[in-house]
């Protein structure tokens, strides 16, 4: 944390915004705000979802052009008109989206928009300078492959290098452990030390507080696009932080009573399902999920769990194995068939597989329901009912930040979510299956969601938890199943497990082989 | 067919197939930044009647294939305004310049007091090499007989292969294709890198043209390139968006051009099949071929570049 004679606190200032105001179609995403960023510190960005944060990450790094306001870098005035422009002085940000091109390799993608002289692409000194990088900083990466082979954990590391090639002094991590398993954020969060350390400064957007109380030094909070104040994060509880982010107490529900659960409205039997490249990634699954119940399934992201809901819901047909929604034999039927079987699905994907990203929130609050009254007479849609169902769910549910006739893919992420478990929701389901339903979602949108989830279970659905989140799962299953490389390694009831014990079953050690 | 016919195929292939090589690399590299111009009939048609006045005017080759390849690039200058910058459907786009192209060469071609139509070249492209290695049977004809753009358009494929696969610009030019939010991410310039592309796309197809009116028929007449503009477009797919196969995918459709005219001369009874259905053969291999290419699981090895037809804005979500 040394710089050469800082005089006073002005120069010891990496980044400093003033007055910065960015409005998109008319909604203010960031509102005169200031923010200033020292040399050589960790700093955390907190705020509900839509409060602004990458908005503001996007201004520092170029991205977006501010409506109004001064950005100064090193104490000097600066304008980024793109990325580029922040590259080159130095500023580099990792989206929340990565910004990977995936057909390309790794070391082409350190190479791309690099400003190095020469025309030609010398691939194998570019593989070589790239795996150099990856040592050096502990972070080890196969240079060759390409970003589409990669775990999303790996392309992280990618990202990062990336950013490290490119010698940035400021980096930017727009909430960068969403995707992380608990083992991949603690060494995320050696590299962000290592960064500090050398004088960089880092920026650090969360929703987990315990990550932010971790390895932050200062932290900002934004509400509605405004700055609601900062403080050194040794003075403030998470607690205290939490209320600045939404302005009132939250506490996260859990499940607490144990309700015998009623009969079985999910059977799974020696499932098989093939992966996006054609080799079999769930292996032989069998399990049953009963009405009043929920079942989670642990396991680090990419173990199977995409596949196995795909195959659970008809989106891809299994090729071994049974299905039964309560009595119904769905394994191979059509996914319309699963939906008025009684399921109703949760995607990890919220954009794409789960909402129509380019149809209004109404229209896609009805994407399932679309062809029953009140929605439809006979074979005409009814205009007025989209609109009145669709204000009821919005206001029941209480989605934010819906425009009118705009798409829905302008909410954020905690909005989306909570648009799309309510149509799900609505549906009515015997089964409802949840991925991954909190994931960057802040406290209160997480709370909601929480709540949600288990007033279906106490209504008597059975729920499908899949999450790699351990607290969010050990809160609300009653019963959990651990799984691995495609196959259920280990199954407890809730009260019989701990964090440690489904640690080591995810990190595929049997159960009969722990000691 | 006998062995001189099937060399006489061959060598003609090379003529026919020489135009179709400068337009499809040429969109091969517009496709690659992920802008769709499917204006290739326009440009070449543009390209095509300034040529042929730009040497009628000075009797210079070379000059004429300049002003070409300058007009071509300014018509697909028009088309990368209204899809890069104004973000307007390129289909639509493409479409208009194809329409407006053609109808501008045709008039271009008849304006005047003195109107181009009817009139021959002044000069032509003649076969480089004579006499010597360009008599040796068979390989000589076939490698040595054409005349100089037919090299310059495997020198093109080329340069244009090495380019997109060996160089930083070339890596630029296909992030840019693939997923231009990234490749903006990294420092690249999305809007410059499409904007050269589509020009350099241009100024090709309009040397395309040019080849039909100064070397393959050299004189102007209304409708002197066929519908090779619609094929270029066609024969992207069929090269797999890679300039090397370009080369062979345009020689496969000239040959086929070919064989049609030789069909109807080979008498009974051949020539009980009516012209308009052999003039179909090339179109129908054609369709053929990008349904064996595009069926099943080889599409996604085709590698169309994914971002192909979107348009591109930084602040959109
Ligand atoms: N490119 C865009 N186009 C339109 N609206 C946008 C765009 N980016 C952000 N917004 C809007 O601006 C507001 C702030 O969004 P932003 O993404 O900065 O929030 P955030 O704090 O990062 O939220 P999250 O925690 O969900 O990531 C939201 O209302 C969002 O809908
Ligand atoms: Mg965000």
């Amino acid at each position: 944390m040394t710089t050469d004679a800082p005089t006073d606190a002005e120069t010891d200032l990496a980044v400093e915004l003033r007055n910065v105001d960015k409005a998109f179609y008319g909604v203010k995403a960031n509102d005169n705000v200031n923010f200033r960023l020292a040399r050589g510190e960790v700093h955390a960005l907190l705020g509900e979802n839509g409060a602004g944060k990458s908005t503001l990450c996007s201004i520092l790094a170029g991205l977006y052009r501010p409506d109004a306001g001064e950005m100064f870098l090193n104490g000097a005035p600066t304008v980024f008109k793109s990325p580029k422009d922040a590259l080159a002085s130095g500023v580099g940000m990792i989206y929340q989206h990565f910004r990977l091109v995936p057909n390309l390799t790794v070391a082409e993608n350190f190479a791309l928009g690099h400003p190095s002289t020469g025309i030609r692409l010398d691939q194998k000194k570019l593989q070589e300078e790239a795996a150099e990088l990856g040592d050096r900083y502990g972070l080890p990466i196969d240079p060759s492959a390409r970003i589409w082979q990669l775990s999303v954990g790996e392309q992280q590391r990618v990202e990062i290098l990336k950013l490290l090639y490119r010698n940035v002094d400021v980096l930017i991590l727009d909430e960068p452990t969403a995707v992380l398993t608990p083992q991949e954020s603690k060494q995320l969060f050696k590299t962000m030390r290592q960064m500090a350390d050398e004088g960089r400064s880092v920026i650090f957007v969360s929703h987990k507080l315990r990550e932010v109380k971790e390895v932050s030094d200062s932290v900002t909070v934004l509400r509605h696009g405004r700055n609601v104040g900062g403080v050194a994060t040794a003075d403030a509880e998470a607690e205290d932080l939490a209320r600045m982010m939404v302005g009132r107490d939250l506490v996260l529900p859990a499940r607490t009573d144990t309700t015998q659960p009623g009969s079985v409205v999910l059977a799974v039997t020696d499932l098989r399902v093939e992966g996006d490249r054609g080799l079999e990634v769930v292996s032989g699954v069998s399990f049953e999920v009963r009405a009043g119940e929920i079942v989670g399934i642990a396991g680090v992201s990419g173990n199977g769990q995409r596949e196995l809901a795909l195959g659970l819901n008809g989106l891809r047909t299994p090729t071994a194995g049974r299905v039964f929604i309560t009595n119904f034999d769905v394994t191979k039927a059509s996914v319309l068939a699963h939906i008025y079987a009684g399921m109703s699905y949760v995607p990890q994907n919220r954009l794409g597989v789960g909402l129509a990203p380019g149809l209004t929130t109404e229209e896609n609050l009805a994407l399932k329901a679309f062809r029953q009254p009140p929605y439809s007479r006979g074979r005409r849609l009814v205009p007025s009912a989209f609109r009145s169902e669709g204000a009821r769910q919005i206001e029941q549910y209480d989605v934010r930040g819906v425009r009118p006739g705009l798409p829905i893919r302008l909410l954020s992420g905690g909005n989306l979510q909570k648009a799309l478990i309510a149509r799900e929701i609505e549906m009515g389901p015997k089964v409802l299956i949840l991925h991954s339903p909190t994931r960057g979602l802040d406290v209160g949108a997480t709370q909601t969601v929480r709540q949600l989830a288990l007033a279906e279970r106490a209504r008597g659905v059975g729920v499908l938890l899949i999450s790699e989140d351990l607290d969010e799962l050990l809160a609300l299953s009653d019963r959990l199943l651990v799984m691995y490389e495609g196959e259920i390694v280990g199954q407890m009831n809730t009260e019989d497990a701990t964090a440690e014990r489904l640690g080591l079953l995810m990190a595929g050690k049997r159960q009969g082989e722990q000691t | 067919m006998n062995d001189t016919q099937l060399i006489l195929t061959m060598f003609a292939a090379v003529g026919l197939g020489t135009p179709l090589i400068f337009a499809t690399v040429g969109e091969i590299i517009t496709e690659r930044a992920g802008i769709l111009n499917l204006g290739v009939q326009g440009m070449m048609l543009i390209g095509a009647v300034t040529g042929f006045w730009g040497t009628f005017q000075t009797g210079n080759l070379v000059f004429g294939v300049v002003i070409a390849m300058v007009c071509g690039a300014a018509l697909s200058a028009v088309h990368a305004f209204t899809s890069i910058t104004l973000r307007v459907n390129q289909i639509v786009s493409g479409l208009a310049l194809a329409l407006f192209g053609s109808g501008l060469a045709s008039f271009l071609g008849r304006a005047g007091s003195e109107p181009l139509v009817g009139h021959p070249s002044r000069a032509q492209f003649e076969p480089i090499f004579t006499g010597g290695i360009a008599d040796i049977p068979i390989v000589g004809p076939l490698l040595f007989g054409h005349d100089p753009l037919v090299y310059l358009s495997w020198l093109v494929a080329g340069a244009a292969s090495y380019y997109l696969f060996r160089t930083r610009m070339g890596l630029s030019l296909r992030a840019v294709g693939e997923d231009p939010a990234s490749a903006e991410a990294a420092g690249v310039h999305v809007s410059k890198v499409r904007y050269v592309h589509v020009l350099i796309g241009g100024a090709l197809a309009g040397l395309g043209g040019a080849y039909f009116s100064l070397a393959l028929t050299p004189t102007w007449q209304d409708d002197p390139i066929g519908a090779a503009g619609w094929i270029a477009i066609a024969l992207v797919i069929l090269a797999s968006w890679r300039p090397w196969r370009a080369v062979f995918a345009a020689y496969l459709f000239g040959a086929a051009e070919r064989v049609q005219f030789t069909l109807q001369t080979l008498g009974e009874p051949w020539s009980d099949i009516p012209s308009t259905l052999l003039a179909m053969l090339p179109f129908i291999l054609a369709i053929i071929a990008m349904i064996v290419l595009t069926s099943g699981k080889r599409a996604r090895l085709l590698g169309a570049p994914s971002a192909l037809g979107v348009p591109y804005f930084r602040e959109q979500r």
